[in-house]
């Protein structure tokens, strides 16, 4: 039936287990080592210029616990830009979540009601936030950049400028070492359990697969019969979901909700996605990247306010950080 | 007559690839040399190195009689070497006379000089025969014919000696193409030479004074006579074959001869469409595809017909008709509703509507069966990798590594690992817009044994192709499109190719 052509070279066997190595070998990026270099070098200094109070369990503690907070945030930023998004309201998000949660109304119903209740808002900001992104459809940058400014506006409205303190215990007692399992903070497990759930996702599940696609080539993920739409919502809500989490985590280590919380989260998750290796212009990214630049922020922070240097040092350092992170993986790419 | 530009020795390595080694080359004045070769023989890389975007690892290049060093395009510029890329690299928000002036604005002290630069524009393109462009056109909004002309008036606007052309007809009518040999015949009537690469051995015929053919980064033949050499002699200097195109045998319809009533025994066809409209696209049609059947879509482009095909697929909404597959209604506008219901398609662009460029073979081969490979959301990636490779391998896909980056692939191989992601899906219906854009000779014959035997198989192809010889040599039946309207319908092998051609141009179906 057919006229078969052959060609030469076509019968050779490949080679997969090796080429499965080198893939392997290519996911230890230099981005991440480089990260995990500064990261020991942050150590070191620290541990030079403050060692009885860098090194402390409290001081680490700490360090991990603010991580913790801008953590989750970022973790649901990076599956939006991974899905060639944006999400500018992350940090008003938060600012709501935490005064809805934390008012006279929602504390009557406990623990479960402020949690519920800052999960709910968020996942709500992101419907609307996906909704007129994926359907409207709105250029992500304005969408968000519109809830950034009602969401923190009705915070402001909701709490009439005022900080709201929590009066449940349960609550509160998440914060205190009691609550600690091993030395280990309930915030920080909190933060560890979203970074594995979204690494899995991202990286074991067709949601992670089709985020890449969308964000990769939106009209060829179209045309392979993804509902790109969908996806795109999704990515909105689950974003909205890592606000909700981490507003309730703000709630139980500031014991209050206020309208200014989350103040710049979205800039600083957005950089800690960048300088982690995911690609702004989307289909590119990691988990594993974002959390290593969380963890590389948090720290100058810590080690600059252990040093007694003032915030706007801190800030010079973090923007050289950002250049020299997309120097390095620019450099990376091309061979 | 002394050499315009000679090339001697030039090589050019990448990590892992020799793409030059050793080439020669040497164009005189006012010719038409043609750049013949397969996908990976080393084209691309010649004429970058010859533009200035590529630095030769070694060999010399020589201008006017004088040893040059094109260190990047603006040198190749000054000395008057343009090129024209295959894609072109136009500003589409900016207007036709910006895009032609791009990085040498007509300017004094700083200011430009907006009316000047209009003018010598409209100059330029009444001499390329186009003086209905308006020089004030934003270039987003001219069809792809018009942005070529913008191309080469932007070459035109430096003082050019060379121009070299990559694929300029590839995205062309055959009136547009009759245009563009008629500027290359004016070019070279003032002393112009054009470097003309092309995978249209009968363009070559037509317009080439003499050709260059290169196989794997070598020049395996320079200077032969365009007009004389006979074909196979080329095909068989590029592939190593003496084949042109090789169409795999029409399975033999018994059942048609033997069957006083075929229409009886025909099964329900596979998909049917009745009445397909989109107003100010296409006019109502009605069209049945059957399981083994190959459809030919002949037509120009910007007739219509891949606006047919992304109709049925569900990637436009038809503003009237239906569309059946095995009998069912199928939901109109979706995507997913046409691929659940087994509807491939492989789109006219690859790179752009099909192909995930940053990710691997087998995630671009999985992408539309990902639930076929996972539970709950939960991804099976063994399976999923195991049987994307087994899908590839079908398909001698090469190199054979189900890891590599797919841009990394060839045109041939590229197109293979879109079939693979349809099969892997196991759909039954396949709509193929241009499956053989951009992929070289040998690959073609791959690609058509491929396809012929998707449909041995039942699966039913509706494709098309701007190449009439491709359909006529591969489709069963062969509908005409002309303007919206499917014109004329037959059997392949009661049509000849002047035939097709007077049908798609003219729309008159006696000559």
């Amino acid at each position: 039936m057919l006229s078969t052509t052959t060609s030469p070279g076509k019968g050779s066997p490949p080679p997969p287990a090796k080429s499965r190595a080198k893939v392997a070998v290519g996911r230890l990026d230099l981005g991440h080592v480089s990260l995990v270099a500064v990261l020991a070098i942050l150590t070191l200094v620290g541990g030079l210029t403050k060692p009885s109070e860098f090194l402390s369990t409290d001081n680490l503690q700490l360090i991990l616990t603010q991580a913790s907070v801008i953590g989750v945030v970022t973790v649901g930023v990076t599956f939006v830009i991974i899905g060639g998004g944006i999400d500018l309201s992350v940090g008003a998000i938060v600012a709501l979540c935490s005064v809805w949660a934390t008012t006279v109304a929602t504390q009557e119903y406990g623990l479960l009601g402020i949690l519920g209740c800052a999960v709910l808002v968020g996942v709500g900001c992101g419907l609307i936030n996906g909704m007129l992104i994926a359907y409207g459809p709105m250029v992500p940058f304005i969408a968000t950049l519109a809830m950034l400014a009602s969401a923190r506006g009705l915070a402001e409205q909701m709490s009439d400028g005022k900080t709201q303190i929590v009066t449940v215990n349960s609550v509160l007692d998440l914060g205190l070492p009691d609550a600690y399992v091993l030395g280990v903070p309930p915030l920080v497990m909190i933060f560890a359990a979203v970074s594995i759930i979204g690494w899995l996702v991202l990286n074991r599940t067709t949601f992670g697969r089709r985020t890449v696609a969308i964000g990769g080539n939106p009209e060829a993920s179209r045309l392979a019969g993804i509902a790109v739409k969908r996806q795109r919502l999704m990515l909105y809500l689950l974003s909205g979901l890592c606000c909700g989490i981490a507003a309730f985590m703000l709630i139980v280590l500031t014991g209050s909700g206020q309208n200014s919380n989350g103040n710049l989260y979205e800039l600083d998750a957005i950089a800690a996605a960048i300088i982690g290796g995911t690609l702004l212009s989307g289909g590119r990214g990691t988990i594993t990247g974002s959390v290593l630049g969380v963890l590389v922020f948090t720290t100058i922070t810590n080690l600059f306010a252990l040093n007694n240097l003032e915030s706007a040092v801190q800030q010079i350092a973090k923007g050289a950080i950002i250049v020299a992170a997309v120097l390095i993986q620019k450099g990376r790419k091309t061979p | 007559m002394a050499p315009l530009l000679t090339m001697s020795g030039i090589t050019k390595s990448f990590p892992g690839v020799r793409a030059l080694d050793g080439v020669d080359l040497e164009v005189e004045p006012g010719e038409v040399h043609c750049l013949l070769g397969q996908n990976g023989a080393g084209k691309s890389t010649l004429i970058k190195v010859l533009s200035g975007a590529h630095q030769p690892d070694e060999g010399e290049i020589t201008w006017q009689g004088s040893t040059v060093r094109l260190t990047d395009p603006v040198a190749a510029m000054r000395l008057g070497i343009a090129t024209i890329y295959q894609e072109l690299d136009l500003v589409e928000h900016l207007s036709v006379t910006e895009n032609v002036y791009l990085g040498h604005e007509i300017a004094t002290r700083g200011f430009v000089r907006p009316r000047e630069a209009r003018n010598r524009t409209a100059k330029l393109l009444a001499r390329l025969g186009h003086a209905e462009i308006d020089p004030g056109a934003l270039v987003g909004s001219l069809p792809a014919a018009g942005q070529q002309i913008v191309s080469m008036a932007r070459a035109l606007s430096h003082e050019v000696r060379l121009i070299v052309m990559d694929e300029p007809s590839a995205a062309l009518d055959p009136d547009e193409v009759d245009n563009l040999f008629r500027i290359v015949e004016d070019l070279t009537s003032e002393g112009v030479a054009v470097v003309y690469i092309s995978h249209r051995l009968e363009e070559i015929r037509r317009i080439g004074d003499r050709v260059s053919v290169l196989k794997d980064g070598r020049v395996a033949a320079s200077g032969l006579p365009a007009s004389t050499t006979d074909t196979r002699k080329v095909v068989s200097l590029m592939t190593g074959r003496d084949i042109e195109y090789v169409f795999p045998e029409r399975r033999p319809q018994p059942a048609a001869d033997a069957d006083p009533v075929p229409a009886a025994a025909s099964p329900t066809p596979l998909l049917r469409a009745e009445g397909l409209t989109r107003e100010g696209e296409f006019a109502p049609f009605d069209l049945e595809l059957h399981a083994g059947e190959i459809v030919g879509l002949a037509g120009l482009v910007g007739s219509g017909r891949s606006e047919i095909l992304e109709t049925l697929y569900g990637a436009r909404r038809p503003t009237a008709g239906s569309i059946f597959i095995n009998g069912e209604p199928l939901r109109l506008g979706s995507v997913p509703a046409a691929v659940r219901a087994g509807i491939g398609l492989a789109p006219e662009e690859r790179k752009a509507q099909a192909l995930l460029m940053l990710e691997s073979v087998t995630r671009n081969v999985s992408v539309s069966s990902l639930s076929r490979f996972s539970t709950g959301g939960w991804l099976d990636r063994s399976t999923e990798r195991s049987a994307a490779l087994a899908g590839t391998r079908d398909l001698s896909l090469s190199p054979d590594d189900p890891d590599r980056p797919v841009r990394t692939l060839s045109g041939g191989n590229q197109q293979k690992v879109v079939l693979a992601r349809w099969l892997l899906r196991k759909c039954r219906v396949l709509l193929l817009d241009e499956p053989t854009r951009g992929v070289d000779v040998g690959a073609r014959a791959e690609l058509y044994a491929v396809i012929r035997r998707l449909a041995d198989e039942g699966v039913a192809v509706l494709m098309v192709s701007s190449e009439v010889p491709e359909v006529l040599g591969l489709a069963d039946r062969v509908l005409v499109i002309r303007e919206g309207r499917i014109v004329h319908t037959a059997p392949a092998p009661e049509l000849d190719e002047h035939r097709v051609l007077d049908l798609v141009m003219e729309g008159n179906p006696t000559c």
